[in-house]
């Protein structure tokens, strides 16, 4: 049958058919090009978030203040600067004699514990301090650590409140929000709570605005109580 | 009748006409007194927007100088923009907020506002538990926090998405930024104060005087769109601390909390502590209904 076509007309199609196999073949080249182009995309998608976490630039520090109250307790005396003078534990606490054994009471506490307020639940001294050495913590497994990691002593029974600290919506802080631009300061749990006595203290607040116009109604009296 | 007299109808306006006058001298004696405080130079400065590089360091310097002239304190005024990838949120904690205040008095130092007034951008509300009811929170409140029954709700600027203070701004004198922060121009300012009455928040304050400060308390880091010192007459409002914010510092209110209640930052970065409250605590934000959009966000803890 072909032979019967013209011939101008069989070398016509001759040339369309190689034209429409080479621009097939070419088609499938660019999707095969095009696939390996998704996929570069998808892993490199996939690898952002890595990216974002580490970044480029170091990120600055962010310190936990380290309160003076961990390795020393406060005295009356005063310093030069009007500032407390506190005496290291283990000025009393490196001293053999000094009490070896669990005390079950803050009123058997003497000498400079005298008058300790202990108002922290069903807690004896021993639940959180290493009955050997007292200047020392034990954790609830038995592991012993030093005061400086005081915050892990607390995580184990406020464990709501350590997740908010270390995402950063509990505990104040200082400096930077961007971490890339500077560093950051967090206070220490007992910056704010007192080990001994942890609920927050009650407080007379700033004084308020002073308005153009005073309150239409006069605000309740206060409370005749004051906190500690 | 005759000419030489001066007859009745003469009497009537020439007094009319002089107390005409009178009158327009007396009215019109503020716009005089407050033209000949203004500068040339301040009367035609351009919106803050249409401010060349160069123009912008005139004003600045101008405004350093007015300053000193003033109130005898040396500040540097500068011209702090917003970063690009940053979208400032806020978030506050009302179960460990305890009403101290010690945020409202950090931003009245931080902020250059007015000592007479003790004005802050941030009023705290002492609400009833187990009510919600805004109208019958009192701000005014002076006896020892956290008092028995009452939970404390910090107000400041909700730097609304859909902001309605600049919607109704007739002078274009207050806009959005880029970072999400609403700013305002405050030599644009006309101080007709329709925002104002247009915030559902309560967010923004006027200067009825020019603001009273010793120059030792003057914060001598100041921005153009935040703590400079600001005129008498124009409206005022939270900047989220941006001469702070958009050099990475925390806002000033944030570092003053006690109990850690107030949470900020980048709200593109996932990583972030204010992403981390968004997506595990439940959030909510004020007059939602309104449909302002706020970036202000409050929770409690479940």
């Amino acid at each position: 049958m072909l032979t019967r076509l013209p011939r101008w007309l069989f070398t016509l199609l001759l040339i369309a058919h190689v034209a429409l196999l080479s621009a097939c073949e070419r088609a499938q080249s660019d999707v095969v090009d095009w696939r390996a182009t998704v996929a570069r995309q998808r892993a490199a998608d996939s690898a952002e978030p890595s990216s974002h976490a580490a970044p480029a630039a170091p990120l600055h520090a962010v310190t936990i203040h380290e309160p003076a109250s961990l390795t020393s307790i406060a005295t009356e005396l005063r310093d030069a600067n009007d500032a407390s003078v506190g005496i290291g534990c283990q000025t009393c606490h490196s001293l053999d004699d000094i009490i070896r054994g669990p005390q079950t009471d803050a009123a058997d506490a003497g000498g400079p514990h005298a008058g300790l307020v202990f108002l922290h639940g069903d807690n004896t001294c021993a639940s959180c301090h290493d009955p050997v050495d007292p200047t020392r913590l034990h954790l609830a497994a038995g592991e012993v650590v030093p005061m400086s990691e005081a915050m892990r002593l607390c995580a184990q029974c406020h464990g709501p409140q350590f997740r908010d600290y270390t995402r950063g919506s509990h505990g104040g802080m200082r400096g930077h929000w961007d971490l890339t631009r500077g560093p950051r300061q967090r206070n220490h749990c007992i910056d704010c709570h007192d080990a001994h006595a942890p609920a927050y203290p009650h407080f007379r607040p700033m004084p308020p605005p002073n308005d153009r116009f005073p309150p239409a109604t006069p605000h309740e009296a206060a409370p005749a109580e004051e906190h500690p | 009748m005759t000419d030489s007299k001066i007859d009745r109808r003469t009497v009537l306006k020439v007094a009319g006409a002089t107390l005409g006058a009178a009158a327009f001298a007396r009215a019109v004696s503020p716009v005089v007194a407050w033209a000949s405080e203004l500068s040339g130079e301040a009367f035609l400065q351009k919106h803050y927007k249409e401010l060349a590089p160069d123009e912008m360091r005139t004003v600045l310097a101008r405004l350093e100088a007015e300053t000193k002239e003033k109130y005898g304190a040396e500040v540097k005024i500068r011209d702090v923009r917003p970063t690009d990838g940053v979208q400032f949120g806020y978030a506050l904690n009302l179960s460990t907020c305890i009403g101290c205040r010690r945020c409202a008095e950090a931003c009245h130092v931080e902020n250059n506002h007015d000592r007479r007034t003790h004005n802050s951008y941030i009023r705290v509300l002492e609400m009833q538990q187990g009510s919600f009811d805004l109208e019958h929170g009192t701000t005014t409140y002076d006896h020892v926090v956290p008092a028995p029954g009452k939970f404390y709700m910090p107000v400041q600027c909700q730097q609304c998405d859909n902001p309605p203070c600049v919607h109704v701004c007739p002078v274009e004198a207050t806009w959005k930024e880029k970072d999400g922060i609403v700013v305002v121009d405050y030599d644009w300012c006309i101080g007709c104060r329709y925002c104002e009455a247009a915030c559902p928040y309560h967010a923004r304050r006027f200067n009825w005087d020019a603001p009273e400060i010793p120059a030792e308390e003057i914060n001598p880091v100041q921005a153009y769109l935040s703590n400079r010192i600001r005129p008498q007459g124009v409206m005022e409002k939270c900047t989220f601390c941006l001469h702070r914010t958009r050099e990475g510092l925390l806002p000033a209110c944030l570092e003053a909390c006690p109990t850690g209640a107030r949470v900020f930052g980048n709200l593109l970065d996932p990583n972030s502590e204010i992403r981390w409250v968004l997506e595990n605590k439940r959030v909510f934000v004020l007059k939602e209904e309104l449909g302002t959009r706020p970036r202000f966000f409050y929770f409690f803890d479940v």
